[in-house]
């Protein structure tokens, strides 16, 4: 079942509640991605997590992709999940590959936490506001990030 | 420099504790730092990385069809939820339907994947806390399910019998006698598992209003599976978003209200119970046909048939030298795993490789909520809850 961007319930009360915060927005295979403006994304995932209908309270997931050589870089990529409505939605944020910075979803949903450190280990993007941004699955003196794809798979000799 | 705790100016006489990565009872190579007065865990940190293989990255220079070697070695204690995770959102990008003979043998095969695991977690976890007993006796059963995957898949651990389009293999003759001799024996076995706990005082004590956490903080700290379930919410992907024909299983979600150390264990043992009616279902309705989807571009030919067809001759050379093209897109598959959400984040660009792999471990995200449960506690109980929350290291750091 395709999703329809013109009626998936989270997508029209979001346009609703911020046309400007949505940047743009997809579908494949029945999931939904919204891209999210920056400077609103802290107040989009707030009514998210909020709004009655959505109770988008579960984060499931963080993770990013990057586009070399594309510009903007590098995507964040968030999973929501509704327990209450069984639904999941994928936010994305758009980052520059200079000096990337994006702001965290700590004060939203404290499970970003782990999430965003993994990210910033592996692929080298400051989130602004997290309350412990280090290593984590690497060694703090480790150079570069391995999941940029600028970096050999086989890591440099 | 391992990470470590700042001391607080003030408190000097507080001793920092840096536990494992070899310590026995923290499951693999997970440390912990904990900041102790007397014996009262002040606050504590998890250091992790100790097991990273860079598997994401490994992903990303394989065919699909060879990454499913990797999923083995996440989680080691189910590498057929692994598989099934790794080939659901595979097909999903590939819009792949799955013939309902291989639908219902991975059903199968990862709910006996499920009772296994559950096993290891409860012997580890008993041993943890005195009682050695129950730890041979759960692994007498689980060596009876690694058998039946012994017989199916030619490996005990590293399966790698889901493929993208159906099933390796159509299992072995005669499997499901091994299979029926288990499901008979099993459910006397749980009640001797509970006969050695579940009233047993010493075990009462150690694990009743240990490690608690609401069911808010619990959605909160990203916890699911099991550990979500025993503080009360009622999540199960296996009933709300049905994947690989669950929705025709007759099965309980096993919730408690409990939320401590004794609440996620009783959800457990009944899980495995539930387990053993979808095992016995899925048995008795086990439908006839393939075991692969037709799709002879994506899904490896039968050995048979290269020696008589050219075109599956063909079909083969180029799987195995190229691999698949599925389209442009991405996709994100959840599964229920042992230990909860195991996600598969998959992103194609259209070639034979996939774009991007991530993994949404579920020990990666269970682990958050540890320091939480410690923190206040006694020393003697962080054992208790590093093995409530069942973390395998293999996952957590991938």
């Amino acid at each position: 079942m395709a999703a329809d961007l013109q009626t998936f319930p989270a997508l029209v009360k979001l346009r609703e509640f911020d046309a400007e915060a949505v940047e743009d927005a997809r579908t494949f295979r029945g999931e939904v991605t919204v891209y999210i403006r920056p400077a609103q994304f802290i107040r989009t995932c707030e009514f998210l997590r909020d709004e009655s209908d959505l109770k988008f309270s579960f984060l499931a997931d963080v993770t990013a992709l990057d586009l070399y050589p594309q510009e903007p870089r590098f995507e964040v990529v968030y999973h929501l999940l509704s327990l209450q409505n069984a639904q999941r939605l994928r936010l994305k944020v758009r980052v520059g590959g200079d000096d990337p910075h994006a702001v965290s979803a700590f004060s939203v949903w404290p499970s970003a936490n782990a999430f965003e450190r993994e990210v910033f280990d592996l692929f080298g993007i400051r989130f602004d506001g997290h309350p412990f941004l280090r290593r984590m699955l690497l060694p703090d003196e480790w150079e570069g990030y391995p999941l940029r794809k600028d970096y050999p798979t086989e890591g440099y000799r | 420099m391992p990470i470590t705790l700042e001391r607080i100016p003030g408190h000097e006489e507080r001793v920092i504790l840096s536990m494992g990565p070899q310590h026995p009872s923290t499951h693999g190579v997970l440390r912990l730092v904990l900041e102790l007065e007397g014996e009262t865990v002040v606050r504590a940190l998890y250091d992790i990385g100790y097991l990273h293989t860079g598997f994401e990255k490994s992903f990303e220079s394989k065919t699909y069809h060879q990454g499913i070697t990797l999923t083995d070695r996440m989680d080691y204690l189910a590498p057929l939820s692994n598989n099934l995770g790794f080939c659901l959102a595979t097909e999903k990008l590939l819009g792949l339907e799955i013939p309902p003979r291989a639908q219902w043998i991975r059903v199968l095969l990862t709910e006996l994947t499920r009772i296994q695991s559950h096993l290891v977690w409860l012997g580890t976890h008993a041993i943890d806390l005195g009682a050695m007993s129950v730890f041979l006796y759960c692994f007498r059963e689980r060596e009876e399910i690694l058998h039946i995957f012994e017989a199916v898949s030619g490996q005990r651990m590293m399966t790698s019998y889901f493929r993208i389009g159906g099933l390796a293999l159509e299992p072995p003759l005669g499997w499901l006698k091994g299979v029926q001799k288990f499901a008979k024996s099993f459910p006397a076995r749980i009640e001797e598992y509970e006969t050695l706990l579940t009233r047993n005082p010493i075990w009462l004590s150690r694990t009743q209003g240990v490690g608690y956490i609401s069911a808010e903080d619990a959605i909160a700290y990203g916890l699911s599976g099991p550990s979500l379930r025993g503080s009360g919410v009622d999540w199960d992907i296996r009933k709300k978003e049905p994947y690989s024909s669950y929705e025709k299983f007759d099965f309980k979600v096993s919730t408690r209200t409990e939320g401590d150390v004794y609440g996620r264990y009783l959800a457990r043992v009944e899980e495995m119970r539930q387990s053993l009616r979808i095992v016995n279902q899925a048995m008795e309705g086990l439908p006839e046909g393939p075991v692969k989807a037709n799709a002879p571009h994506i899904v490896m030919p039968e050995r048979e048939s290269m020696k008589t067809s050219i075109e599956a001759l063909i079909y083969h050379f180029k799987i195995v030298t190229e691999g698949f093209h599925p389209p442009v897109g991405e996709v994100y598959q959840a599964i229920e795993s042992p230990r909860g959400e195991l996600g598969f984040y998959m992103v194609s660009d259209g070639s034979p490789k996939p774009f991007r792999c991530h993994v949404r471990a579920p020990s990666f995200a269970n682990l958050q909520a540890l320091p939480r449960l410690i923190e206040g506690r006694l020393i003697a109980d962080v054992v208790a809850c590093i093995g409530t929350i069942d973390i395998v290291l293999g996952e957590v750091d991938r």
